[in-house]
């Protein structure tokens, strides 16, 4: 038998071309903007953050389908990345009441993120 | 005299009273009308119900003393909530991920839905109607540390306060202090002392008098 461990980790990473959309956009530490856009029908970005300037704390693994197209019953071969994207409260809300360390976390669909 | 209630006197019928309303006339209707169409049959319903009354706070409450007592079990739940959960037998019926949100000396996480009611169903079952309610939906987005004095939390102002808002495809559940007082307590002692409540940061654990 051999042991498990010692046997070398595989990592076949540098022989694997990723798909378009495989790679996320945005990785932890990246500045972005929530677009302000106002798309008519179902949306999952509250409007408080339209606009808004977050950085981003985590891509949400794995994939998923966007869920404003999975509200109109379209939910095959289109997924995309999620990000949980940390902004200041004092970005948020002018005259927020608080400590300047309070912050929101929010998970956000990659069709509604720029990079800053 | 606790138990004289003698029925000499009647009492309303217990009942449907008057018509019903729009959107329960509306659920009615196209629950018959998709059980008609074949997409569905009445038992799955039934079934879905049963899963949910399965899941209760009491769940969440275990999760959270063994996080407590197993620093290993904890890693992984913070690393990724539910295949943590999981691995405990809890199913999630959904494609949503759970965050674990640990709260410390430095930093109180709360949940909220800001868009509806979103929820960590699989680990707390349903959510308490105040959380549906726009009053907190919109207030404890923009005013967090009044909301919490509300419900009798003070959070000193050299803490973070950090509102987590579930509007996409992940659920959270707030991991909350282990109170001082309880390095004696068994697991199951500990679970009994986490609520709802302080699993959706609205409260904490108060600390406890220590046990011989």
């Amino acid at each position: 038998m051999t042991d498990a461990s010692s046997i070398p980790a595989l990592d076949l990473r540098a022989l694997v071309v990723l798909a378009i959309g495989e790679k996320p956009d945005f990785s932890e530490g990246d500045k972005v903007r929530v677009l302000t856009r106002s798309p008519i029908g179902h949306y999952r970005v509250p409007l408080y953050l339209r606009g808004k300037t977050g950085v981003v704390q985590a891509v949400i693994h794995p994939m998923a389908v966007d869920n404003e197209e999975e509200a109109y019953g379209r939910n095959a071969g289109s997924k995309g990345f999620y990000y949980r994207v940390a902004f200041a409260m004092a970005e948020v809300w002018p005259g927020y009441i608080g400590s300047t360390n309070d912050g929101l976390r929010i998970e956000v669909f990659q069709t509604w993120l720029e990079r800053v | 005299m606790p138990n004289a209630h003698e029925h000499d006197h009647p009492h309303t019928e217990i009942g449907q009273e008057g018509a019903l309303g729009y959107y329960d006339l509306m659920t009615r209707a196209v629950t018959e009308l998709l059980i008609h169409k074949g997409l569905f049959e009445a038992g799955e319903i039934r079934r879905q119900i049963e899963v949910l009354d399965s899941r209760t706070p009491a769940l969440g409450a275990k999760i959270v003393a063994r996080a407590w007592v197993d620093p290993a079990f904890k890693a992984r739940l913070l690393a990724n909530g539910r295949a943590a959960c999981e691995e405990l037998g809890i199913t999630f019926y959904d494609d949503t991920q759970l965050i674990v949100l640990e709260n410390t000396a430095q930093r109180h996480n709360l949940i909220v839905c800001t868009l509806c009611s979103c929820y960590p169903r699989p680990v707390l079952g349903l959510p308490p109607d105040w959380y549906k309610l726009k009053p907190y939906r919109a207030r404890a987005i923009s005013e967090p540390r009044a909301v919490l004095a509300e419900f009798g939390t003070i959070i000193p102002d050299n803490m973070e306060v950090v509102v987590n808002d579930s509007t996409a495809i992940v659920r959270f559940l707030v991991l909350p202090r282990r109170p001082a007082g309880t390095d004696r307590f068994s697991e199951a002692q500990l679970a009994d002392l986490v609520t709802r409540d302080t699993m959706i940061g609205v409260a904490v654990i108060s600390d406890q008098e220590p046990r011989p």
